[in-house]
């Protein structure tokens, strides 16, 4: 009998030829699909699972002649990211809730379910690459496609995940995807890919908060590097770090959002010179690898769509680490995942906490101390 | 130890069966030689109106009423449709009544179409009461009876939970008052046997694939003189009451399989019910906080049904289907949005027992080793159920 694999279906084309080419790869193939939690009243716009993706998940099961079901996974999907989505801009960071989603939903909510059906593998239609050495410990790799690599949210999940995880579509481009969905005669939506949260079901994450935390934003005080009131921001949560449209100040040269302090609900802004950061401090470490000790050499990607730098990277005890940056990095942002690889592997990540301010904002902070 | 999809065990017998192989043989014919249509003039038409003429008059004897009482229909739900709207509305107009009795554990077609009466044409709807088991009696519905009351709604045998209600007796209250009695017998008329001189019933509604017939065809028996309005209209096929091109080839194919199922009755049984038996028996022994839902003895041969605390129904079900067995449950949805079934919390059941609802339904086919497997596999089921709900909540 051969080995039973449940595929996370979205209905999207990069799932459905992932069930497609574990279906021809032999393996006992079964599809689930997520039921997520939208705000209510919105549930037929959370894109992870309209009634039209569940539909054409259901129609690509069946053509694969595969087993499939629906797992209602609402209620831990609203304590597990939604809580966490609020908490963290209420505690003045930028959340990640696709990581948070992967870690506690697709690959434990889910995997439990799997694994309970069976299944010895789960797969997904993820861009990244695996590949397990001697000892059958999984290494997980950028996608061949660096374009739609989405190894960087892969790198919190835990190594036990890791070890049931296949990304069958790993090793092709996205037009190979495609290609093969054509030849496959797979039926796949022809909607342009949203990048939104789905759970924001097509609102904006400002007007989310609004409705589902309204005490998260009071409009406080923006201040520049010297101190001096240059206007009023809405509240903390409305902006990111390397912002520059949208402040609603005038100056003679363009300011970004250089740092968000909660505890004065101040902005910091300045100019782009003062923007990048040549280090970080990251925590809630998640190695996929066992912890180097000492400082070595890697790259180190800070959001999604950041191309991984070259940096130093020093543990700092198995929680934590400090990256150095060879060249000052612009959109350090906390909340944000910091990922560590070594070349194509990743090793691990975590947490964003702090960026310390570059060389030129300093100066001047101290200048404005000894006046 | 997985069991290979391949050796499936089908234990659904209350969500459809499969036409028996007399059934398809008797039905084969009226699809390619005499294919046509029974209302026209010519010879074609009258061999197939002949076949209808056949079909109606074989129901009739089973039955024990007469041919003219029986109106094909595409299926269950569109005979309880036209019983519930055809007389809602028909006794409104002769006699101004505008009210609907139902049970609040009838099955969707009879409690969506009263609902849909209620909220778009003007009726007022009310529920008798049930008891725990979801039976009700006569004692129940006669003091509801009025002169204001349209029609009572009161399932035969209930799909989701087997209880079998005492329909000939609720019947003889409802003709004492006058008030019209449609009762949906599509679960029962596989199960029991149905005399319709016994059963003073004014609208029986009966469908196909639960015995071992076809799907999408159905029958309403309408007793002679009950006031009825067609919900289609169109031709004046079915006496005017139901228009459309006769389904020739699914009328044969109801009859007879009425007729098979209704004559095999006596000697199918006992080897069901007593496999039934074994199931409910050992499921309520082997497995902690389980109960059966519906009435324990007064209900449906094949049927079984149960709630077990802290489930997902639709989990279980899926749990179930990657071991090999096809059950179902009143709380599974297919879309993942799962909602406890409200028929079980009518019976007073909490929400945390009404979501981990599990209908196994046995049929002719179904054999003791089958029922030993499934019964070596749920226990162990149930314990991942439970793990899975609990590490959710």
């Amino acid at each position: 009998m051969n080995a039973r694999v449940v595929v996370a279906m979205s209905g999207g084309v990069d799932s459905s030829v992932a069930a497609a080419l574990l279906k021809e790869q032999g393996y006992e193939v079964i599809g689930m699909m997520l039921r997520l939690w939208t705000e209510p009243g919105r549930e037929t716009a959370n894109r992870c699972c309209t009634p039209e993706a569940m539909a054409l998940a259901r129609r690509v099961a069946s053509q694969l002649e595969i087993p499939f079901y629906v797992v209602d996974a609402k209620d831990a999907f609203a304590e597990q990211v939604v809580t966490y989505f609020i908490n963290e801009y209420m505690r003045g960071v930028t959340p990640n809730p696709c990581m948070i989603c992967n870690r506690h939903i697709r690959w434990e909510f889910l995997l439990n379910r799997a694994l309970s059906l069976g299944a010895e593998f789960m797969a997904t239609g993820h861009y990244a690459c695996l590949e397990r050495d001697a000892q059958g410990r999984a290494h997980l790799f950028r996608a061949n496609d660096q374009h739609k690599d989405q190894s960087y949210v892969l790198h919190a999940l835990d190594p036990s995940q890791l070890d049931r995880a296949l990304f069958p579509i790993g090793e092709l481009t996205k037009s190979e995807v495609r290609q093969k969905a054509a030849e496959l005669n797979l039926p796949v939506a022809h909607a342009r890919e949203s990048q939104d949260l789905c759970f924001l079901a097509g609102t904006r994450y400002e007007d989310f908060l609004k409705r589902n935390a309204p005490n998260t934003a009071s409009p406080g005080a923006i201040l520049d590097s010297y101190g001096n009131l240059l206007g009023q921001h809405a509240g903390l949560p409305f902006y990111t770090i390397g912002q520059r449209k949208g402040l609603g100040i005038s100056s003679a040269e363009p300011l970004y959002v250089l740092e968000k302090d909660i505890a004065s609900n101040t902005l910091r802004v300045g100019p782009a010179d003062d923007l990048g950061c040549h280090t970080l401090t990251a925590s809630e470490m998640n190695w996929l690898q066992p912890a180097p000790v000492q400082p070595f050499r890697a790259l180190v990607k800070t959001r999604y769509t950041a191309p991984p730098r070259p940096a130093t990277v020093s543990p700092d005890g198995p929680n934590r680490f400090i990256a150095t940056f060879d060249d000052a990095v612009r959109d350090i942002t906390p909340g944000q995942a910091a990922v560590i690889y070594l070349s194509d592997e990743v090793l691990g990540g975590g947490i964003i906490e702090t960026q310390v301010a570059p060389a030129a904002a300093r100066r001047r902070v101290n200048l404005l101390n000894n006046r | 130890m997985v069991s290979d999809f391949s050796s499936r065990t089908y234990l659904d017998y209350a969500a459809s069966t499969p036409v028996d192989p007399r059934v398809l043989e008797k039905m084969l014919p009226y699809f390619t030689d005499t294919f046509g249509n029974p209302s026209s003039t010519h010879w074609y038409g009258q061999r197939s109106e002949a076949a209808i003429e056949a079909a109606r008059r074989q129901i009739a004897d089973v039955l024990c009423i007469q041919p003219e009482e029986i109106l094909f229909t595409s299926g269950g739900s569109e005979s309880d449709n036209l019983a519930l709207r055809g007389a809602a509305w028909m006794t409104r107009e002769t006699r101004g009544a505008n009210q609907i009795l139902i049970t609040p554990v009838e099955h969707p077609a009879v409690a969506k179409t009263a609902r849909a009466l209620a909220a778009h044409h003007g009726f007022q709807l009310e529920y008798a009461p049930v008891d725990t088991f979801g039976g009700t009696t006569p004692q129940d519905v006669e003091p509801l009876l009025r002169t204001s009351t349209a029609v009572v709604s009161i399932i035969h045998g209930n799909n989701e939970i087997g209880t079998i209600n005492p329909v000939a007796e609720i019947a003889e209250v409802c003709a004492a008052s006058s008030v019209l009695l449609h009762t949906d017998a599509v679960q029962a008329a596989a199960h029991l046997p149905l005399n319709l001189s016994k059963i003073r019933a004014d609208l029986v509604s009966l469908g196909g694939h639960k015995l071992h017939g076809p799907k999408g065809i159905g029958a309403l028996f309408v007793r002679r003189g009950t006031p009825l309005l067609p919900i289609l209209t169109g031709g004046s096929q079915e006496f005017g009451l139901r228009a459309g091109t006769s389904n020739v080839p699914l009328i044969v194919g109801l009859a007879e399989a009425l007729a098979i199922t209704q004559a095999e009755l006596a000697q199918t049984t006992g080897k069901i019910m007593a496999m039934r038996n074994k199931l409910v028996a050992e499921v309520l022994e082997a497995i902690p906080d389980s109960i059966l839902t519906g009435h324990p003895e007064a209900r449906l041969r094949n049927h079984s049904s149960f709630a077990f605390k802290g489930v997902n129904g639709s989990e279980l079900l899926m749990l179930l289907d990657g071991q090999g067995f096809a059950c179902s449950s009143g709380s599974a949805c297919k879309t993942g949005n799962p909602e406890p079934s409200e028929t079980l919390l009518a019976l007073g059941l909490a929400p945390e027992w009404a979501s981990g609802s599990l209908r196994v339904t046995l049929g002719p086919q179904t054999t003791d080793a089958e029922i030993q497997r499934f019964l070596s596999v749920l226990p162990g089921v149930i314990e991942t159920a439970r793990a899975l709900e609990s590490q959710t909540a």
